[in-house]
């Protein structure tokens, strides 16, 4: 099942066209990575994808309910319940500085979908558990270090209950040692099949979690397809030059 | 003029000094609080309206704040009590002096306090807002849950500079022969001679302060729980 489909998205931010023609889909299960030179849109594709940005044109449907077509968004209680289909973790975490951890990761389902706070709390434990953070719980997140932190806010989006993530440039912040600790985090729930969509710049990374790899440039997605083929063989003289320079 | 009496007399002529200005000192807390129990939220309702994307609504807010804050606090407690009569021939009653001032103190400090807080909002992170869109909070939750408790903590040290100014502006109430602490000093030391009353006066804004300043510093300590 596609539980995301993207047809032909445009954005433009003023003049400058960011995103050209994007087409995209995402099935249940699936790890899509998107590889890319930086400032060639995978933040504003992601950042459409999460609705934090408004298309200018194109189609996106999730779960099979179109959310915005030919550029037409559907209305606001429609994509309330799209929205909680999917979460997205960012490159700067964007906890909330004044919750502890655990706050932090329960405060939304509590008081956005209105779960019962028992039920919730108990979720919490067991994903700071998972995350190895079961004796942080009552932190603030500037006692955490950016590797924590980012777990925390992975924890965070998971305990909504996300049908898919996103995820930009999750260790982009982080020191090599502190993004291990995330990459195993994002291994384990590829394991687990929840659906992904990660903008990275890990290739060895992506090339080993990713069912299907997105090389964008320019606004445009030049080159898709099973890792190693985009990976190792690739067809697009822009990808095949982006990948010796990271070689280097 | 005599600065110092006889030594002996010294005690009592300052206790008899205090006594009198302890009748003033009712009416420059009750400015205090009652400025700072109205403008502290008014500010924010006005903080609102200067951010406001109506463009109408926030042209007029940005006028109120910048006359406020372009023209002295006496002239502005002149208008607001002389203005109802002279503008629109309405004798006012003679409490009405009391609310003058209130009202003038409140619109004046909910002005300052609007810009206070509009930096403080505006210095939340953007972040903090993306996320809580992720997370489906609505704006009100956004506000209240996220936005208002980091916006205290980047406030504080600019709360504490402007409650400071108030309790010395208290003493400008005396435009508008409204009678608290200052009135009363000055009003001792004319018929008395003596500058005391004043150097009393002067020492009683000056411990305020302090006891202002200590509550403030304990609050900031307070919202030192995070970063
Ligand atoms: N809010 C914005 N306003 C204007 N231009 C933007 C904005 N966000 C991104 N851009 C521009 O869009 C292009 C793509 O940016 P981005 O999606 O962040 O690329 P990437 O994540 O691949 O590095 C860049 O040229 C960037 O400067
Ligand atoms: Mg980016």
């Amino acid at each position: 099942m596609k539980l995301l489909e993207i047809k032909n998205l445009r954005k433009s931010f003023d003049d400058l066209e960011v995103l050209k023609d994007i087409s995209l889909d995402v099935s249940e299960g699936q790890v899509v990575s998107i590889l890319g030179p930086s400032g060639s849109g995978k933040s504003t594709l992601l950042r459409c994808m999460s609705m934090l940005e408004t298309v200018d044109g194109g189609s996106m449907i999730y779960c099979g309910k179109p959310a915005v077509e030919d550029g037409k968004y559907r209305s606001k209680g429609e994509l309330k319940e799209i929205k909680s289909s999917f979460s997205l973790v960012f490159q700067s975490f964007n906890l909330f500085p004044h919750y502890t951890v655990m706050k932090n990761i329960c405060d939304a389902p509590i008081h956005v979908m209105k779960r019962d706070k028992k039920e919730v709390t108990s979720d919490g434990e067991a994903l700071l558990k998972k995350m190895g953070l079961a004796d942080k719980a009552d932190y603030y997140p500037y006692q955490l270090s950016g590797g924590q932190q980012q777990r925390v806010a992975i924890a965070r989006a998971l305990n909504m209950k996300p049908k898919m993530l996103f995820f930009d440039e999750p260790t982009s912040a982080l020191d090599p040692e502190l993004t291990a600790e995330i990459l195993k985090v994002l291994k384990e729930l590829a394991e687990e099949k929840m659906t992904m969509v990660i903008v990275t710049h890990e290739i060895a990374f992506a090339r080993s979690i990713s069912d299907k790899v997105i090389f964008m440039d320019g606004g445009l997605i030049v080159e898709e397809g099973a890792p190693a083929d985009v990976i190792d063989h690739p067809s697009n003289d822009r990808t095949r030059a982006f990948l010796k320079k990271l070689e280097q | 003029m005599m600065l110092l009496a006889e030594k002996a007399d010294l005690f009592p002529q300052l206790l008899a000094i205090c006594l009198k200005l302890l009748g003033g000192v009712g009416a420059t807390l009750g400015i205090f609080f009652l400025t700072l129990l109205f403008a502290l939220p008014l500010g924010l309702l006005v903080a609102f309206g200067r951010m406001s994307r109506f463009k109408p609504l926030s042209l007029l807010v940005k006028l109120y704040i910048s006359i406020v804050r372009g023209t002295p606090l006496m002239l502005q407690l002149l208008v607001v009590f002389f203005g109802p009569y002279y503008l629109f021939h309405v004798r006012t009653s003679n409490e009405y002096r009391f609310y003058a001032v209130i009202i003038g103190f409140s619109l004046n400090y909910a002005a300052y306090f609007a810009e206070i807080y509009r930096a403080g909002i505006q210095a939340v992170p953007k972040g903090q807002h993306e996320a809580c869109e992720i997370l489906g909070y609505t704006r009100t939750q956004k506000f209240f849950k996220i936005v208002f408790p980091q916006m205290v903590k980047n406030i504080l040290p600019a709360v504490t500079n402007e409650v400071i100014t108030l309790v010395k502006d208290t003493s400008l109430a005396f435009a508008i022969a409204y009678t608290e602490m200052f009135t009363v000093a000055k009003q001792v030391a004319a018929a008395q001679a003596t500058i005391m009353p004043l150097f009393v006066a002067g020492l009683f804004y000056y411990v305020f302060n302090f006891v202002v300043a200590f509550v403030m510093e304990s609050i900031e300590k307070k919202m030192n729980y995070f970063r």
